[in-house]
């Protein structure tokens, strides 16, 4: 393989792991926070997309992003109030199971409200320039992606750790009940993982379909699992543990279909789930838990 | 007291004789009239399929207390076994077109009982190695793990190293059907019987001990590991059973048949008729299987007085099905049976309380 084909297959690589990202922080924060596995947030991604394509339809672009943004919001807080908060003191079979109803739904609702057949993404201007820098050509998104996801990171790190709301998320997700007594609000906390989590979930979508292209209702499955993996890899509950995951997984795809294995590379994303939950279960940058009795 | 108390038994054991009577006479008729009724044997055979792995996840995931989710690829690597041995010598040239036959496979074929028996011993195989490692996470993880597992016995199984095997993603066909309705219940009824009598043995109750406490059971001397082994390879024996079953319904396979959605389907049946209940999931079994085809209308066109109402049209069913399925787990998350088994004291104290409800109205 030459070196130009090498630094082509890298870029797409760290491109898909930036989408992966960014999807992925939605699984750790809300992992971090009630403990629960969001099956619903693949779809939420997915949902995003077909939002995008009917934005697009009706508005410039410039305000199209936007009011998917907020519609995806919505609907990912939308989702926490109706399905999960009910559910508060339920046994936590009983949540992962709502959240496994809710991904069922959305998929349905999906393949009822656009049918099942694959959906054309619209293009955002610019995004798709091709782009020249020696022998590499790649589109401008491919670029953009992994810049504007360590932007993202950043900010999102200094909201967790430099404001009101950052350290109330931080004591909701160490200690439920003992962060209710200080008088947190913990039900608007969630609400606010949720939003992050979503709005995150819907820039990730806008990324990933910009280059895939068509959105079908269960094209967010697959990513939705992978970036649960992710989120694992990098040790739940941590941000940059998950975006450190969401690369590592979006390159190690990418290198086994430029080496012909693409059947394999879905299986590969659990072969490396097994392994880091062998050798270490908390994941790369995880805390490590004790059981009292 | 005494009399009372055989009374109730005799009554109990006429009320079983009665319920056999019935199912026997109702698959008898149905057999008899097997051209008429083909669409109403096939929602039955199906719903005895899916009652078969929905106990087997249950045994799983209501008596031991582990979420797994990997039933559709223990299921598929049933279904494989199954197919491969039984799909008749002289058609596996047609059925291999593409790539050919691996000349291992060629001439290897078994009876329809024991190539079942041997795809449930392989899915069984598969689970004790999946096992050793998996078993040691804590629930989320477990499932999340399992899930992954199903995913790679999919992939492998598409892969194109496995044509000559698996047929790669052209699947499998010309599979041999069921020779009539008793074939399927009474494959269904050896299999749910055996895990009643596993999960009312003692091994059932280190199941339940399991279930509620881990700490506690381990600290009255229950090996964890072993028990959730245990559990878990039976689990997907079964699961392999009704993978086998599966093929045979349908007559042909291929790995789109096995996708994580047949597990959520499953466990959709499992959590109707209530986590920790076989009775309940063998009800919720025909309850989902037979809802979803009585939804079907909901797909239809619908006109009423000349106006045609738009919401009607393909995938509604679905929808409704999954805000069905919703409000089950939000409001009534005991599902039918919660952790009750069926029993003819049941049925009638049900009976006794609503007229007494009546009653106590009517004043």
């Amino acid at each position: 393989m030459s070196l130009t084909t090498f630094l082509q297959q890298c870029l797409t690589g760290i491109s898909l792991g930036g989408a992966y990202a960014l999807i992925a922080i939605g699984y750790t924060m809300v992992y971090g926070i009630l403990r629960l596995i969001n099956f619903a947030h693949g779809d939420i991604f997915m949902m995003a997309g077909y939002f995008m394509i009917f934005a697009m339809a009706s508005m410039p672009w410039f305000i199209a992003v936007p009011f998917v943004l907020l519609v995806t919001t919505v609907l990912g807080v939308g989702i926490e109030r109706v399905a999960y908060k009910p559910l508060r003191s339920a046994p936590r079979m009983s949540v992962m199971i709502s959240a496994i109803g809710v991904s069922y739904l959305l998929q349905n609702l999906a393949t009822y409200l656009f049918t099942a057949l694959p959906m054309a993404y619209p293009e955002i201007p610019g995004l798709k320039k091709i782009f020249k820098i020696g022998g590499l050509s790649a589109s401008f998104v491919t670029f953009f992606t992994p810049v504007l996801t360590i932007v993202l990171v950043y900010l999102l790190i200094t909201l967790i750790h430099h404001t009101k709301m950052g350290m109330a998320m931080r004591a909701v997700s160490k200690d439920y009940e003992t962060a209710a007594l200080m008088g947190i609000d913990i039900n608007r906390t969630i609400s606010f993982t949720f939003a992050i989590g979503s709005l995150l979930a819907a820039i990730g979508s806008i990324l990933y379909f910009t280059d895939r292209m068509t959105v079908f209702p269960f094209s967010g499955s697959l990513p939705g699992l992978k970036c649960f993996v992710a989120a694992v890899f990098g040790g739940i509950g941590s941000i940059p543990g998950a975006v450190v995951g969401g690369f590592v997984l979006g390159m190690g795809e990418t290198a086994l279909v430029a080496a012909g294995y693409s059947t394999f590379s879905d299986a590969f994303t659990f072969v490396v789930l097994i392994i880091i939950l062998l050798v270490r279960p908390t994941g790369l940058f995880g805390e490590k838990t004790t059981n009292k009795v | 007291m005494k009399y009372d108390f055989s009374r109730k038994k005799k009554r109990d054991a006429v009320l079983d004789l009665l319920l056999i009577a019935v199912v026997l006479g109702i698959c008898g008729f149905l057999e008899a009239n097997k051209y008429n009724y083909s669409y109403a044997i096939s929602i039955i055979e199906r719903s005895m399929i899916y009652a078969v792995v929905a106990v087997s996840m249950n045994l799983v995931n209501g008596f031991t207390g582990l979420f797994s989710l990997g039933q559709a690829g223990f299921m598929a690597l049933g279904a494989y076994v199954t197919a491969i041995l039984t799909i008749p010598v002289s058609q596996r040239p047609s059925v291999y077109y593409i790539s050919g036959i691996n000349p291992l496979i060629a001439n290897l074929s078994a009876p329809i009982t024991l190539a079942l028996i041997l795809g449930g011993l392989v899915a069984a195989a598969c689970a004790a190695l999946i096992g050793i490692p998996v078993l040691r996470l804590k629930s989320d993880y477990l499932a999340i793990a399992t899930l992954g597992f199903a995913e790679i016995i999919r992939a492998l199984i598409a892969a194109p190293m496995m044509d000559t095997i698996t047929n790669g993603s052209y699947g499998l066909k010309s599979i041999p059907g069921f020779s009539s309705i008793f074939q399927v219940l009474i494959l269904t009824v050896v299999s749910i019987g055996l895990m009643v009598l596993l999960i009312n043995s003692s091994y059932g109750r280190m199941f339940k001990a399991v279930r509620e406490d881990e700490i506690a059971a381990e600290a009255m001397g229950i090996n964890l590991f072993h028990t959730k082994e245990l559990s878990f390879v039976i689990s997907s024996f079964f699961a392999g059973i009704s993978g086998g079953m599966l093929a045979m319904f349908m007559r042909s396979i291929d790995s789109k048949t096995f996708q994580v959605s047949l597990t959520y389907d499953i466990l959709l049946i499992v959590v109707i008729g209530g986590i920790g209940s076989v009775t309940g999931s063998v009800l919720g079994a025909f309850v989902v299987t037979a809802g979803r085809e009585l939804l079907r209308f909901f797909d239809e066109p619908l006109t009423v007085a000349g106006v045609s109402i738009p919401l009607f049209r393909p995938g509604f069913r679905m929808v409704i099905f999954s805000i069905l399925l919703m409000v089950v787990v939000l409001f009534y998350s005991r599902g039918l049976m919660g952790t009750n088994e069926f029993s003819w004291d049941g049925i009638f104290g049900f009976f006794r309380r609503k007229r007494k409800a009546v009653k106590a109205e009517g004043r």
